[in-house]
């Protein structure tokens, strides 16, 4: 049997929960429940489809198509590569998280929250497997209007203010992909992601540039960037920095830098100086900023451009480390969020002048902080270690320069998450941290250790993503003529011809 | 008996069928309102307008079936064709869902059946204007709709305002009818034809597609009906009119008038004047700029909702202008698909907004919508659904809308007009997403309002049903776009392109 269906009830299942949960009357605790199971059933569902893909035969697998306009030839068009898998199970496990530790934290108005909340979910799995250009800016959007709501609504005393600046960002972004996507569709006479094949033209290029910049974020359109992650709910700060922004990566490596080699290689180099700066810039703030969410807000930025250097090294290395360290960060920063969450719930401040001295009597907080914490900070030996090390032996290969700048972050990085966990963990107890604050309760355990678990398997076994990402083997067509269908081996064409066009440095 | 002398035409019943079962309507109403007594007079004469719209839409269904080549009739004054059909299937759901609407308006008794008469008649001159074919029939549906949107404007003389808008839109639409006369006036001036396609014929075999006299006529008629669309720089009445006016007017006004006036517009550029599209064209799509630009920003300073849908609806019509300026077959197959999710946004909007004002018993600004999405569930999920269609977010038919508009403009060559569309959106989404801040981010105690006496209306099954079936249409059409857009190209295809 064709088991395409299963990517599709990857994107309907969290959907229909949503309709269940806005339409049945249920009482609060039942909506939670109901919204948790739903999530948990998801995972289920990802695991078997992750068994169903096999990865060393590559290429889009679990597909299924149907048309849907076909004037425009534009058609439901889903399916999963390798690099998907992950980053669809990185969304299925961060957003189940977020669900149980809003069940556990409680929130006003359950049913609708949840219910955004399964929306969101299904979104962003769309906005993965979409092959269809504008199938993926329809989950794009989607994508937006419940973390408008989650935001908007539920979001601390500054959320109108967040919403507004975010929304406006990331809609002027995706509008101009809108207009790169019009162009490029009609110009190749299909929207369909795997049909169509290269273009050119460097305007095109940056519209979809454009959105994913804003949606990552890259420096310097990172403006919206501290206010929503400060104002959100602290678990839809985890799923803003874990998984959305993974969604821009995703872009990037799914349609700027695969549909796009020529202007890739022309413009390569003020992207990466960007991202290079993001990376210095966010570590540095990150290094400054006074509060739990501000350290971790900034590092995302930070992350987000290291990523990107990995992406747009455009070889073998950077891309792999690309896609394990979007897994690695978006299980980092929503755990760290959650953790956040926690602590604010304790102490009712982020302050991390008020905060201090929690590890004494809190042993359960303390040994998942240090754990994530040593992890984010990427200790040899650990996931995220793995990663930044292809990243920069990647992007090694194009310029030396940017591997010493990604090396002198990693310093960075271990600066501001020590800052981090001594100002939480050690020090006298600040004037927020009373006796009475408590250690991890059992339920936030069973939310928050999973996502270290994950972390810690990831850290024994980073291959298990970097070997499975790109197929090993892949068909090469022919030689002359770069026909991107984002496997690695016409990637590596890319890198090639990159190199022939004399663009290392 | 110099009646008898005349040669009549032969008539095709069937293509004046939907008007004739709104003009009965309009006429059983007129004797409603004498006959039945005050006290039955509303719900008689709102099932009595409801049977002629649905009619109206029945007749026009099967006029669209049994149509496949568009051809004149009755003199070649109308056409019978799939693009009148098309519109006039819209017009009539527009006109089913206004009733909803205004079922439990609080209008006097004193002219209710009146109201539901007129609303009947100005249904029937859209349908019939949809199929003109000549400058004649052309002229006489739009005065036949706007005479009696006129009336309807000012009926509620207990409103305030509502007499000011009937007068203003009297006199400003009269002014724009002057001109389409005008123009008309001009172009059989210049051409010795009335009928559109006679038109084309003349100007090509005589050489006269540069000739003064025609190209006045022809930006005048372009003026006039572009004050119909409400499309900038003519305007200048909507916001007054669109508050004024009662909602369930203003709601079958913003969605009806545009759909014909935009329909009748591509339908005259397009077969009368072929010859002349590089003038055509350029003139549209800088009106469609000038919409955009004029109701985008105009919008974001409202803080009267009826007002910010009346700038709102002006950017819509910008939008609609550029599948027109695009000129070709798939800028045809975009207007006709564009409208259909936007009739149902509208008219559902408007509703909601009715709804709030019967609650509140005044005005409904942005400030006095806090809270309303979490006391009405169904009504806010409704308008948060339209506002995030006008703002074409995807799940809604604006999406594909606008989706369509702007491929038509690229393939017209013109990627300009595709960035300034794009443009227009982004600023649109600040206040369309501010409608919905309004009802869902402030909590209803900030709200500082005496509550109605007698606590809050009764739930309105019609004005529910109403929004409930626009919704369907607004998020149907998103997933039912094949259908829609073989419908759209059926019709489309009457036209020469």
């Amino acid at each position: 049997m064709d088991p395409g269906w299963l990517t599709t009830a990857l994107i309907l299942l969290p959907a229909a929960g949503a309709l269940v949960v806005w339409i049945v009357p249920l009482r609060p605790f039942a909506v939670g429940s109901t919204a948790l199971l739903v999530a948990l059933a998801e995972v289920a569902l990802w695991v078997d489809a992750a068994a169903r893909f096999d990865f060393d035969q590559g290429g889009l697998q679990l597909a299924q198509q149907q048309s849907w306009f076909s004037d425009l030839n534009v058609s439901y068009h889903v399916g999963f590569y390798g690099f998907s898998m992950w980053l669809v199970g990185l969304t299925v496990v961060v957003l189940a998280a977020a669900i149980g530790y809003a069940v556990w934290a409680g929130r006003e108005r359950p049913r609708a929250y949840y219910g955004l909340m399964l929306l969101l979910t299904g979104a962003i799995v769309g906005v993965f497997v979409a092959q269809d250009l504008l199938l993926f800016y329809v989950f794009w959007e989607a994508m937006l209007v419940p973390l408008y709501f989650l935001v908007g609504v539920w979001g601390g005393a500054g959320r109108l203010r967040a919403t507004l600046v975010f929304v406006i960002y990331t809609m002027a972004g995706s509008l101009l992909m809108l207009a790169s996507i019009i162009v490029l569709g009609l110009s190749q006479g299909t929207f369909d992601l795997v049909q169509s094949g290269t273009n050119g033209s460097d305007w095109i290029f940056l519209g979809f540039v454009a959105a994913f910049a804003v949606k990552a974020p890259i420096f310097p359109l990172h403006a919206w960037l501290p206010e929503a992650y400060r104002e959100s709910s602290p678990e839809v700060s985890a799923v803003l920095s874990g998984v959305v922004s993974k969604v821009a990566a995703f872009g990037f490596l799914r349609i700027a830098i695969a549909k796009f080699p020529g202007p890739t290689a022309d413009l390569r180099t003020p992207i990466l100086v960007l991202a290079a700066c993001g990376l210095v810039y966010g570590s540095l703030l990150a290094f400054r900023s006074p509060d739990l969410r501000g350290v971790i807000a900034y590092s995302s930025l930070a992350q987000m451009g290291l990523i990107t250097l990995g992406l747009f090294a455009v070889n073998d290395l950077g891309l792999n480390g690309a896609v394990l360290q979007m897994v690695n960060h978006g299980l980092i920063s929503a755990t760290l969020f959650l953790l956040a969450g926690a602590i604010e719930r304790r102490t009712t401040t982020g302050e991390l002048g008020a905060l201090g001295g929690m590890a004494r009597g809190r042993p359960a907080l303390a040994t998942v902080l240090m754990t994530t914490g040593v992890i984010a900070l990427a200790v040899p030996g650990s996931a995220a270690f793995a990663g930044e090390f292809a990243i920069l032996a990647g992007v090694f290969r194009t310029g030396y320069g940017y591997a010493i700048v990604g090396a002198a972050a990693m310093v960075l990085a271990a600066m501001y998450m020590l800052r981090l966990i001594s100002a939480v963990l050690h020090r006298s107890p600040g004037p927020s941290v009373s006796e009475a604050a408590l250690d991890l309760r059992p339920a936030e355990l069973t939310v928050i250790v999973p996502l270290v678990a994950l972390l810690l398997v990831l850290s024994a076994w980073p291959a298990a993503i970097t070997e499975r990402s790109f197929a090993s083997s892949p068909p090469i067509p022919n030689k002359g003529s770069v026909i991107a269908t984002t496997e690695a081996g016409q990637l590596l064409m890319l890198s090639k011809e990159l190199a022939e066009r004399g663009q290392s440095p | 008996m110099i009646l008898l002398a005349l040669a009549t035409p032969p008539i095709d019943w069937a293509a004046i069928a939907p008007p004739l079962a709104l003009l009965a309507a309009t006429g059983v109403n007129l004797l409603v309102a004498v006959l039945v007594p005050r006290g039955d007079r509303r719900v008689v004469a709102a099932y009595v307008a409801l049977a002629g719209f649905a009619g109206a839409l029945v007749a026009a269904a099967i006029l669209f079936d049994q149509t496949p080549d568009g051809h004149g009739v009755i003199a070649d004054a109308i056409q019978r064709d799939r693009l009148g059909a098309f519109t006039a299937m819209i017009i009539a759901g527009s006109g089913i869902l206004a009733i909803g609407t205004s079922y439990r308006e609080p209008m006097s008794d004193d002219h209710i059946a009146e109201y539901y008469a007129l609303l009947a008649s100005a249904g029937a001159g859209m349908v019939f204007l949809a199929t003109a074919s000549n400058l004649i029939t052309l002229f006489l549906g739009l005065e036949w709709f706007s005479i009696s949107l006129y009336i309807l404007c000012a009926i509620d003389r207990e409103l305030v305002g509502s007499l000011e808008a009937g007068l203003k839109y009297l006199i400003v639409g009269g002014f724009g009818s002057a001109m389409l006369l005008f123009g008309s006036a001009l172009v059989y001036g210049a051409t010795g034809a009335i009928e559109f396609d006679r038109i084309a014929q003349v100007v090509q075999q005589q050489g006269l597609s540069d000739d003064a006299l025609l190209v006045t006529g022809l930006a005048l008629m372009i003026g006039g009906l572009g004050f119909k669309a409400s499309a900038a720089p003519f305007h200048m009445w909507t916001p007054d009119v669109y508050e004024g006016a009662p909602t369930p007017v203003t709601a079958f006004m913003s969605a009806a008038t545009k759909a014909v006036a935009l329909v009748l517009m591509l339908r005259v550029l397009v077969t009368a004047f072929p010859q002349e599209a590089r003038l055509w064209t350029v003139t549209v799509a800088a009106i469609a700029c000038a919409s955009l630009a004029v109701g985008n920003l105009a919008a974001l300073v409202q803080r009267n909702v009826k007002r910010m849908l009346a700038y709102s609806s002006i950017s819509h019509a910008g939008f609609m202008l550029i599948a027109i300026a695009a000129n070709n077959a798939l800028g045809a197959r975009a207007l006709l698909y564009y409208l259909v999710p936007y009739c149902a946004m509208s008219v559902g909007a408007f509703a909601v907004v009715a709804a709030r004002e019967r609650e509140l018993n005044r005005p409904v600004t942005l400030d006095n919508l806090a809270g309303f999405g979490w006391e009405r569930p169904l009504l806010g999920v409704s308008m948060v659904a339209f506002m995030l269609g006008f703002a074409g977010f995807p799940l809604t038919g604006g999406f594909v809308g606008k989706f369509y508009v702007f491929s038509a403009a690229y393939e017209h060559g013109w990627t300009w007009l595709v960035i300034v569309g794009v443009a227009a959106t982004a600023v649109s989404l600040y206040y369309y997403l501010g409608v919905i801040r309004a009802m869902y981010f402030r909590p209803s105690e900030e709200l500082q309002l005496a509550p109605v006496a007698g606590g809050s209306p009764p739930p309105e099954r019609a004005l529910q049903a109403a929004v409930t079936a626009a919704l369907v249409v607004t998020v149907g059409s998103f997933f039912a776009v094949q259908p829609l857009i073989d419908a759209a190209k059926k019709a489309a295809s009457s036209l020469p392109f």
